[in-house]
């Protein structure tokens, strides 16, 4: 048998060849041959579809990394079947449809490149049993959708939404991994099945709810949830087959499949239930809201993902209310909204990607998807009015269509969930259905503009950049089965149900599904039940809103353009990046003097600080060693005129009292004892004042300091502060001798190195390598010198070396 | 002793660093060399001065000679920061040369202002 694991790594597989593929074959169109992936991968999965509803899963497993417990392991279930079945199915028709939307003179390679590498990037979140690789192919699908979305990059805007939706879901995704590794530092353990055996143990640990809130920040920015769903509109600047499949069907779909998947480890919580119900439905509001708004077919759509995406994760939502109190014949209930979630899900992939084919085929055919640029376009476009409107009325709601169908079932959910007592429910519990059916209200009311203003009313020919003309047959056979599905899923819905939907809740419940059947025979009949009114409802007030539309548009007026959550991402953008060049330039400032002030105020804040945070201060002078009377001349002639340099006059006085430094210390070195060092010291004192003297030719004046007086003193205060510190560290040091020094071992030079000098026996013999080192630094001076006074690159070279 | 030497090198310490802090190049280089001499001195006094003879094996005292490695240690420092003096006085020539200003707030690389 082939493993699952394989599948995954045959699209990318795919995306290597196919830029070599493409410049051999120029024959023939390269998405036939790209084609015929999903295809096979789409009936591997099906083949699966058996056994799976029969109880069947199926893990494979890969080492990778054993030893952090990262592998690449694989799970099958019924959860992940239905996704897998969606990616490659609409994958399928998706590719299909783009060998006709595009141009073969476009960059065909990278296209088909990048979306095998996203179908097999999702086909990984899904597949993935351990979540740290989960997190791998979730950060693929964002890379492979930001170069899908950037296809056109010449067009600033189609970059500027792809930077857009890489921002917001890879930030969500980063946070998402922190969760991950919250999550594996509470158990131990990487893989979902294991999580889901010992989680219960853990429910009270301290990391349990930050993790559940980074996973869910995870899934809310992939899915578009409010306040994140900005980026997909902004998203459809991509080519539209790729917004039919990534930003309709299966990128977006990630975060509810993550919400699924964890709905057995998080969900008993109450801060998961009103978020992922609560942000949902504020979603699913605000996005149909918005979209009743829009000019722009695509923009519209988008909005309407956002508000069907907000649907289905309210519903998970919901369902999670169940885990609550574990298993009882009254909580199976509740686990019913995710049956719901899941067939809504379906459904939502097949109406959503056919809108967006349609909405595809008349910017194809007319050149604008401006909807107030539009109308009258059904006599001219027969088939693809028939399928948007299947798609539209199916989104709205509407018998006979499959949304017709979970659209019932989210309202038999929202209503059950009214009756729950727990989670503070019987005080907020009420406004859940209001949200819910006010939404499906402006749901109704956009589904009809897509229908009516479209494709009925008047046909505005002058205003249209080509005349309108019914789509090539090649383009119109993906949404035609799309389309064809639709239907055939309102009339045979438990077909889906038993064999896709009941092992899918196994996955979701799996203490329930030991239990119980958690099926559901969906009928779409039921009586007059309070949900077949508040359907007929939407109906209602939404024809009466609809054609009342230009009355009350003036309410979108009410809140400003620059109110959208667009402008505030756009303002924290440019106010980030504002602020962090000012603060920058505040302190970036350019003047050695600044950053030495820095420098300086650390040393004093850090070592000042631990000198006296530690007590160090403790000094001893009983130990010293006497002092001559010629040591203090020397080191007041010193001290004296290291003070009379800074009021030196004259450029020669300053030469020369640095010069006094220099032999004073060659004095005491005298008077310490060290006659290389006196050598040395005078040697070189010598030959840098005879450097200075060289130079004091074309040195430039010595000038006085000309700064400010409070900036002298600053720095005389600065000056004092680190000298005291110095000297205090110094002294402190000298009090705590710990152990004799290892001197006593040099003494030894003569037999050991036959020196009798022990200085120059250290220097050359017992430490030869710095010696070496020393004069390897001398000579890199010398280089440096000579290559200073002797190459002057002049500009006119610069540009000959250029050339 | 060690006292008095501590207290010297502070005072070049301080010195030295107001030096850094200056706007000339000249007097920063100055300020680098002062400080070397202030590290110097303290290596010296951080190996003791205690008495002792040279350390030499063929002296006319026999031992107990003053400490031995503070002297290889600065004889090598000395001779590194008379490479670094040496080369960044050649460097404020080259650059007052080609820029014609010594003045470190007028050679300031910052456009961003």
């Amino acid at each position: 048998m082939v493993s699952v694991n394989l599948l995954i790594m045959i699209p990318f597989l795919a995306a290597a060849l196919i830029p070599f593929l493409h410049k051999r074959i120029s024959r023939l169109h390269i998405g036939w041959y790209v084609l015929l992936i999903p295809i096979i991968l789409f009936i591997f999965l099906a083949l699966y579809i058996p056994s799976i509803a029969s109880g069947a899963t199926y893990l494979f497993m890969v080492n990778w990394l054993p030893t952090y417990g990262i592998n690449f392991s694989t799970y099958l279930d019924g959860l992940s079947l239905i996704f897998g079945l969606i990616i490659t199915g609409v994958g399928a028709l998706v590719i299909l449809y783009s060998i006709y939307y595009l141009n073969e003179n476009e960059s065909l390679e990278h296209f088909y490149a990048y979306l095998m590498l996203f179908m097999g990037a999702m086909l990984g979140v899904i597949f993935s049993d351990n979540i740290m690789v989960l997190y791998v192919f979730w950060e693929l699908t964002s890379i492979s959708s930001f170069l899908l979305i950037a296809f056109w990059f010449q067009r600033k805007r189609s970059r500027e939404g792809a930077q857009k939706a890489l921002l917001i879901t890879v930030s969500g995704g980063f946070s998402m991994l922190a969760g991950f590794i919250m999550i594996g530092s509470i158990t131990g353990s990487f893989s979902f099945r294991e999580i889901i055996e010992i989680i219960p143990d853990f429910y009270d640990h301290h990391l349990f709810i930050p993790a559940m809130l980074l996973v869910l920040l995870g899934a809310f920015t992939k899915s578009a949830q409010f306040p994140f769903h900005i980026w997909l509109p902004s998203a459809m600047e991509a080519p539209t087959p790729v917004s039919a499949y990534l930003h309709s069907a299966t990128m977006v779909n990630a975060g509810l499949y993550l919400v699924a998947r964890f709905t057995p480890i998080f969900g008993g919580e109450v801060a998961w239930f009103w978020l992922v119900t609560g942000i949902g439905l504020v979603t699913m509001f605000w996005g149909s809201f918005t979209a009743v708004r829009q000019t722009d077919l695509k923009a519209l759509l988008a909005y309407s993902t956002i508000s069907q995406l907000g649907m289905i994760m309210s519903m998970f939502g919901m369902s999670s209310a169940a885990l609550n109190n574990g298993y009882s014949t009254d909580s199976v209930v509740y686990t019913q909204a995710a049956f719901a979630g899941l067939f809504h899900l379906i459904n939502h992939a097949t109406f959503k990607s056919a809108l967006f084919m349609v909405v595809g085929i008349i910017d194809h055919g007319v050149g604008t998807r401006d909807i107030r640029r539009l109308g009258g376009l059904a006599t001219y476009m027969p088939i693809t009015f028939t399928i948007a409107m299947i798609g539209s009325f199916s989104m709205a709601g509407l018998p006979p269509f499959n949304g017709f169908l979970s659209k019932e079932m989210f309202f038999t959910s929202v209503l059950n969930i009214r009756e729950l007592n727990i989670y503070s429910l019987e005080t907020w519990g009420t406004m859940l259905p209001v949200i819910a059916w006010v939404a499906s209200v402006f749901t109704f009311i956009y589904c009809m503009i897509i229908v009516f203003k479209t494709f009925l009313g008047k046909y505005q020919e002058e205003r249209l950049e080509r005349p309108a003309h019914e789509a090539p047959v090649g383009m119109l056979i993906a949404p035609i089965i799309l389309g064809i599905l639709v239907i055939v899923i309102f009339f045979f819905p438990n077909v889906l149900g038993n064999y896709l939907i009941v092992p899918a809740m196994a996955s979701i419940f799996p203490t329930f599904a030991a239990e119980t059947d958690l099926g559901v025979t969906i009928s779409a009949w039921h009586g007059f039940q309070p949900e077949l009114w508040m359907t007929i409802g939407v109906v209602v007030f939404g024809v009466l809103l609809f054609i009342s539309l230009k009355y009350w548009k003036g309410i979108y007026a009410l809140l400003p353009e620059s109110w959208s959550f667009d402008s505030l991402y756009n303002a924290i953008l440019e106010k980030t990046e504002i602020n962090s060049n000012k603060i920058t330039n505040y302190y970036m400032t350019g003047y050695l003097r600044d950053y030495l002030v820095y420098i300086y105020i650390f040393f004093i804040i850090l070592a000042g600080g631990t000198l006296i945070y530690t007590g160090a201060l403790d000094f001893n002078i009983v130990d010293d060693a006497p002092i001559d009377p010629i040591d203090w001349v020397i080191a007041i002639t010193m001290s004296v005129g290291a003070i009379a340099v800074i009021f030196a006059k004259s450029r020669l006085t300053a030469i020369l009292l640095n010069g006094v430094i220099g032999y004073g210390v060659a004095l005491f070195f005298v008077l310490l004892r060290a006659p290389d060092l006196a050598l040395t010291q005078s040697v070189v004192e010598t030959v840098t004042t005879v450097l200075f003297l060289v130079a004091y030719k074309f040195l430039p004046e010595w000038k006085k300091e000309d700064s400010p007086r409070r900036t002298k003193s600053v720095n005389l205060l600065i000056s004092i502060l680190v000298g005291t510190i110095f000297v205090t560290v110094a002294l402190a040091v000298q009090n705590g001798k710990l152990f004799e020094s290892i001197s006593s071992y040099f003494e030894n030079s003569y037999e050991l190195a036959g020196a009798k000098n022990i200085v120059n026996a250290i220097l050359s013999d017992f430490r030869g390598f710095d010696t070496m080192l020393e004069v390897i630094v001398l000579l890199i001076a010398g280089i440096g010198i000579f290559t200073l006074i002797k190459l002057k690159a002049r500009k006119g070279e610069e540009e000959l070396e250029n050339k | 002793m060690e006292t008095l030497i501590t207290i010297l090198a502070g005072v070049l310490v301080t010195v030295a660093t107001y030096f850094l802090l200056s706007k000339s190049v000249i007097r920063v280089i100055l300020g680098t060399a002062i400080l070397s001499h202030a590290a110097h001195l303290m290596i010296m006094t951080m190996g003791g001065l205690k008495g002792g003879v040279v350390p030499l094996l063929d002296g006319e005292e026999q031992g107990p000679y003053v400490d031995a490695l503070p002297q290889a240690l600065i004889l090598t420092s000395i001779v590194i920061g008379f490479a670094v003096t040496a080369l960044s006085l050649v460097l404020a020539y080259r650059t007052y040369q080609e820029t014609g200003t010594d003045n470190l707030d007028e050679l300031r690389g910052n456009k961003h202002e």
